[in-house]
């Protein structure tokens, strides 16, 4: 059984958790921009975290499911509707055969994931179903979606998600007529009040930039770019200049490493990130919030605070943390 | 044990994810030599919690899988632990990293978009150009910008210019470009400020092969000179192939 697509967004992809143990090959990880949304939205539907999700961004698509289909949108809140009524966010939804569910504009964040029980059936490239838009492979052929597609689901998606929503009999409840779930995972990734607050380390280069640039690098307030996207985040605010200038040898990057070209507009490297890069690294943003800043839409804006390796490594213990308490709540939820 | 292999200067934090074993600042393809065979050392440990070891032109990066059971506590120092029991229990042999790979190359004009404005610029025969081209012996000291692309060392030093003022938007898949002391191959379609030399027939890169990628990190690579009847010969097989 497939999805119709019946309008695509702006940028809507299949992502997974990513392409790894291969960036020795040039080949970049890709994934879910928020990981955290990601794995969430398939927990809600049953899913293993390894499946993959429909990644929406900023203007979400217009489907139509062929089948009864258990389905969850996490991450970003959209204005998105089943047939026409508000679809329950952060909670499995069972849509009947037939519905067209319209996510429209994004209210708050950039990113939310829509998860249909059963996964994407789609097949794996280099181990990952996420698509790499530049090189054209992974997902569906390589790209975002279009209207007319046909995503392919589970070929037994219907009788999944009949079961599973069964197993979740204890929180059932019809909502506005659509059958979902009393109860709902938080929202662990999406901003507040802007600028939101970002942790980053001092990068390799950070030294060799001038004092001033070292300083507003904090004090400052950065705005997203409008030519940001999958690969990385422009950050526009003031200009970073290097105290003398010079060339750094091309070397490994990561996510979260801000790097700074000759322009001195620095760039926040995300889930597409190449897997090396000749510009001077001035800090390298905590892992742990990547998501959040991920949820940053063009125009968001951020300060970036200071942190230690261990701050990070503290950081990290804690997303696990929460993490992991909302997906058990919602193991229980499923009687496991 | 009397050889002299470069040590690195530290395993420094590639933010909180991933570590950086610095060799050098600058290119040296003795110091490179180095990184690959500690790369091959530490694949070869096959460490759960490390998920890609990335040799590159002056240093590797070994990235952790953050959410794995094993991941040891303090990571970074783990990791420097492993860099120094690699290098005490002997880094593989040069020989041993990588393989030698034949790569043919045409460097007809019609292919080779710059050769002769390069050649001109050296003042030499484009056929000169691209006999010096072809007479060296490359490595592939990292790989990096697209999936499947090689930065290769060994550039005859006569061949060296800067990089392109003006990059081109599209630059054809195989084609074999040098700037600086080093080579590339471009492994599809994309954007590229260096100086087009030649064309290889082979498929650089295709997601859906195994293995994916022509090159590989610490391949020895030499190019051979074909003809263009030859080239169109090879890439039919290459299109058919696939």
């Amino acid at each position: 059984m497939s999805l119709r697509v019946l309008r695509p967004g702006l940028l809507t992809t299949v992502q997974d958790r990513g392409r790894h143990g291969l960036q020795h090959l040039g080949i970049v990880p890709c994934g879910a921009m928020d990981g955290v949304a990601h794995t969430l939205a398939n927990a809600m539907v049953g899913n293993a975290p390894g499946e993959a999700t429909l990644e929406i961004t900023v203007l979400g698509p217009e489907l139509e499911f062929e089948r009864e289909t258990l389905i969850a949108l996490c991450g970003a809140e959209f204005d998105a509707r089943a047939d026409g009524r508000a679809l329950p966010a952060n909670r499995p939804v069972l849509v009947e055969a037939g519905t067209r569910l319209a996510v429209r504009r994004a209210l708050r964040g950039a990113r939310a994931y829509l998860a249909l029980a059963g996964g994407i059936a789609l097949d794996e490239v280099l181990g990952s179903r996420s698509t790499y838009l530049p090189a054209r492979f992974g997902g569906l052929e390589g790209r975002a979606l279009r209207a007319g597609d046909a995503l392919p689901l589970a070929q037994d998606a219907a009788r999944i998600s009949a079961e599973r929503y069964a197993r979740l009999a204890r929180g059932a409840t019809v909502r506005d007529g659509l059958r979902t779930v009393r109860w709902s995972a938080p929202s662990l990734t999406l901003p507040d009040r802007e600028p939101i607050v970002v942790h980053a380390m001092e990068g390799r280069h950070f030294g060799r930039f001038q004092p001033t640039s070292q300083r507003v690098l904090f004090d400052a307030v950065w705005r997203v770019s409008p030519d940001s996207n999958r690969m990385g985040y422009r950050l526009a605010g003031p200009t970073l200049t290097l105290a003398e200038a010079g060339e750094i040898l091309s070397e490994p990057t990561c996510l979260g490493t801000v790097q700074v070209p000759a322009d001195g507009v620095p760039i926040a490297l995300l889930a597409d990130h190449q897997t090396t890069g000749g510009y001077p690294k001035i800090a390298e943003i905590a892992v742990a919030d990547v998501p959040r800043l991920a949820q940053l839409a063009p125009g968001g804006t951020l300060h970036i605070a200071r942190c230690s390796l261990e701050d990070a490594l503290g950081l990290r213990r804690e997303a696990g943390r929460r993490l992991q308490a909302a997906l058990r709540a919602v193991s229980w939820e499923y009687g496991r | 044990m009397s050889e002299k292999v470069p040590k690195p200067l530290g395993v420094l934090p590639l933010g909180d994810a991933a570590a950086y074993v610095e060799f050098s600042d600058s290119l040296d393809l003795v110091v490179n030599d180095a990184v690959q065979r500690l790369a091959a050392a530490v694949h070869a440990r096959a460490l759960p919690w490390i998920r890609d070891v990335v040799p590159a032109l002056g240093g590797l990066a070994l990235h952790f899988d953050i959410e794995h059971e094993a991941l040891p506590e303090a990571p970074l120092q783990a990791a420097a632990l492993l860099v120094d029991e690699c290098l005490k229990q002997g880094l593989p042999d040069t020989a041993a990293v990588g393989r030698a790979l034949e790569v043919p190359v045409c460097y007809d004009p019609e292919l080779a978009l710059d050769l002769e404005e390069l050649a001109a610029r050296l003042k030499l025969a484009p056929e000169e150009v691209a006999r010096r081209h072809a007479a060296a012996e490359y490595r592939v000291l990292m790989m990096g910008f697209s999936p499947g692309l090689p930065y290769l060392g060994g550039l005859d030093p006569s061949l060296a210019v800067p990089r392109r003022a003006t990059p081109r938007a599209t630059v054809p898949a195989g084609s074999v470009a040098i700037a600086n002391m080093q080579a590339v191959v471009y492994p599809y379609a994309i954007p590229g400020g260096w100086t087009i030399v030649g064309r290889t027939p082979l498929t650089v890169f295709d997601a859906q092969r195994a293995p994916p990628s022509l090159f590989a990190p610490g391949d020895r690579v030499r190019f051979r000179p074909v003809a263009r009847a030859e080239f169109e010969r090879l890439r039919e097989a290459e299109r058919s192939a696939s």
